[in-house]
């Protein structure tokens, strides 16, 4: 079975600094898959790579069999019809009311009818834990986890086949953060989606993954079920996964 | 040579941006021409730059009608040519400061707003989430800004061209002494077609100008607050000279020989 994203070989640098270096991962349809590494190690990237919003240099990325580096116009339109994605700041268009932003991929992708959208919006609304009341608030009025809420029902409107979720409990308490990661774990559930998420938090891992996957220096460096993290064997992902400052991973600070 | 190095960086630098913003250019308009495209967000654009600019540039065009007049009057007074003072108004104020002047306001109210809104987009990865969403922002964001720049200026400066005459009208009869009625005589008598027109084409001109600026300056802002403050200055800035130097290219396809 050809899986859902095969990515092989993947290049991307800014400048003279690379950030992925012959990236290789598959993710298995109806799979979740998180991908761990610290700061600035280039989790981002891989996403924006994905979805054709940065371009790499070098290697392919599959979607369902289909090459989707440099695919552009209607043809990158269609295949990110099948994405949604959670970003980490939430990313509400702040010009717009609450359900016009989870409706947003219905009525300007999908050319749905407002009224009809709106219901939907609402469903979505409600199954993030929200009150139809707050569709008509502004994203502005919102709290930093209602905020992530909104973001969760914008992502899942639309039904996409795939979700991305970018660090989904970074700048929440950890009763929030882990209200999120139940949320995402349901919707994922409900909508049979494949997920991809990108996150330096633990827990949050633990929680949403099936498999994880550790993103060091450029390329995946161990990749297996969540079960089998502790037991790896392999010394850069013991030291991130306990946090220790001392360990092969060095961490670019430079002496006062 | 060290002399000539920063001089050639600047050169490429230059030939650099100028590539990038006729990308830029004709993606938009490319975009702008085809569907789908969105009624509501151009009817919101129009507002925002026509409607909402409509006090801003009628202040400056009746104090310059007004200022016209009267420094004209100074100047013409010692040659007894104060008749000319209708002539001069109406033609400065249609060719030339009309266009010119709506133009720059605009370009500090609407332009600077547009890369303030678009920049602070980029960087909220607000533009990121409406690809994801599959709207492309070409269209969603920047075309029916162009458009509305594009369709609401040259009305503007309509209506300054009017408030502007009718401030160099206001000083003439009030407090120079001119015969009201003579005074409109004269102005209708001596405007032409071409003068209005040309004052037209400029403001479509400046107002694509303006909120291309806006759009392309917003469009490419980074790094957070700093880089939207630098997005803002340079596209008023940016707009502001392409105003004046288009200004000049344009009056020398209509009235030169």
């Amino acid at each position: 079975m050809t899986p859902k994203i095969r990515i092989r070989g993947l290049h991307k640098s800014f400048g003279d600094k690379v950030v992925l270096d012959g990236l290789d991962l598959d993710i298995e349809a109806a799979q979740s898959v998180v991908v761990i590494g610290g700061s600035g190690s280039g989790k981002s990237v891989l996403l924006k790579c994905i979805l054709g919003l940065l371009t790499p240099e070098a290697g392919s990325i599959q979607v369902d069999g289909e090459e989707v580096v440099r695919m552009n116009g209607r043809d990158l339109e269609r295949v990110r019809r099948k994405f949604g994605m959670l970003f980490q700041n939430s990313a509400l268009f702040d010009s717009l009311p609450v359900w016009e932003n989870v409706a947003f991929g219905l009525i300007q992708g999908e050319r749905m009818e407002r009224d009809a959208a709106k219901k939907i919006a609402i469903e979505k609304l409600a199954a993030v834990g929200l009150k139809p009341e707050v569709g008509e608030l502004s994203p502005a009025e919102l709290s930093g986890g209602m905020r992530k809420r909104v973001g969760l029902a914008r992502a899942i409107a639309t039904a996409p086949e795939i979700i991305f979720f970018d660090e989904p409990t970074t700048g929440l308490d950890p009763i929030m953060g882990d209200v999120i990661n139940d949320l995402i774990v349901k919707c994922v559930r409900q909508l049979g989606a494949t997920a991809l998420s990108i996150t330096h938090d633990m827990a949050s891992a633990r929680k949403i993954a099936d498999r994880i996957a550790m993103l060091y220096q450029g390329k995946i460096i161990w990749h297996g079920p969540v079960a089998e993290i502790d037991s790896s064997g392999n010394a850069h992902v013991d030291q991130f996964i306990h946090g220790r400052a001392e360990g092969p991973i060095e961490m670019q600070v430079r002496a006062i | 040579m060290p002399i000539l190095q920063p001089l050639g960086r600047t050169f490429l630098l230059f030939l650099q941006a100028t590539g990038r913003i006729v990308l830029f250019t004709s993606t938009s308009v490319s975009h702008c021409v085809r569907p789908p495209i969105y009624p509501r967000l151009i009817g919101r654009q129009m507002i925002e730059i026509g409607y909402y600019s409509l006090p801003v540039v009628g202040l400056t065009a009746i104090f310059t009608g007004m200022v016209l007049a009267l420094q004209s009057y100074t100047g013409f007074a010692r040659f007894s040519a104060e008749s000319a003072i209708p002539n001069v108004v109406v033609v400065s104020i249609t060719r030339e400061l009309g266009p010119v002047l709506a133009g720059l306001m605009v370009a500090g109210r609407v332009g600077a707003a547009m890369a303030a809104e678009i920049g602070t987009m980029r960087v909220t990865e607000q533009i990121d989430a409406l690809d994801t969403l599959a709207t492309n922002p070409f269209k969603y964001l920047v075309a029916p800004r162009l458009i509305a720049g594009l369709t609401m200026l040259p009305i503007l400066v309509l209506i300054a061209d009017i408030i502007g005459v009718f401030g160099g009208y206001v000083v003439s009869s009030y407090k120079l002494g001119f015969n009201p009625a003579t005074y409109l005589k004269n102005t209708m008598d001596f405007v032409e077609p071409q003068d209005v027109i040309s004052g037209l084409v400029k403001a479509g001109v400046f107002g694509f100008l303006v909120t291309l600026m806006g759009c392309y300056h917003g469009y490419n802002s980074r790094g957070g607050a700093q880089g939207v403050g630098a997005a803002t200055t340079n596209a008023v800035v940016s707009a502001s000279i392409l105003i004046l130097c288009f200004n000049y290219f344009i009056t020398e396809l209509f009235f030169a020989r």
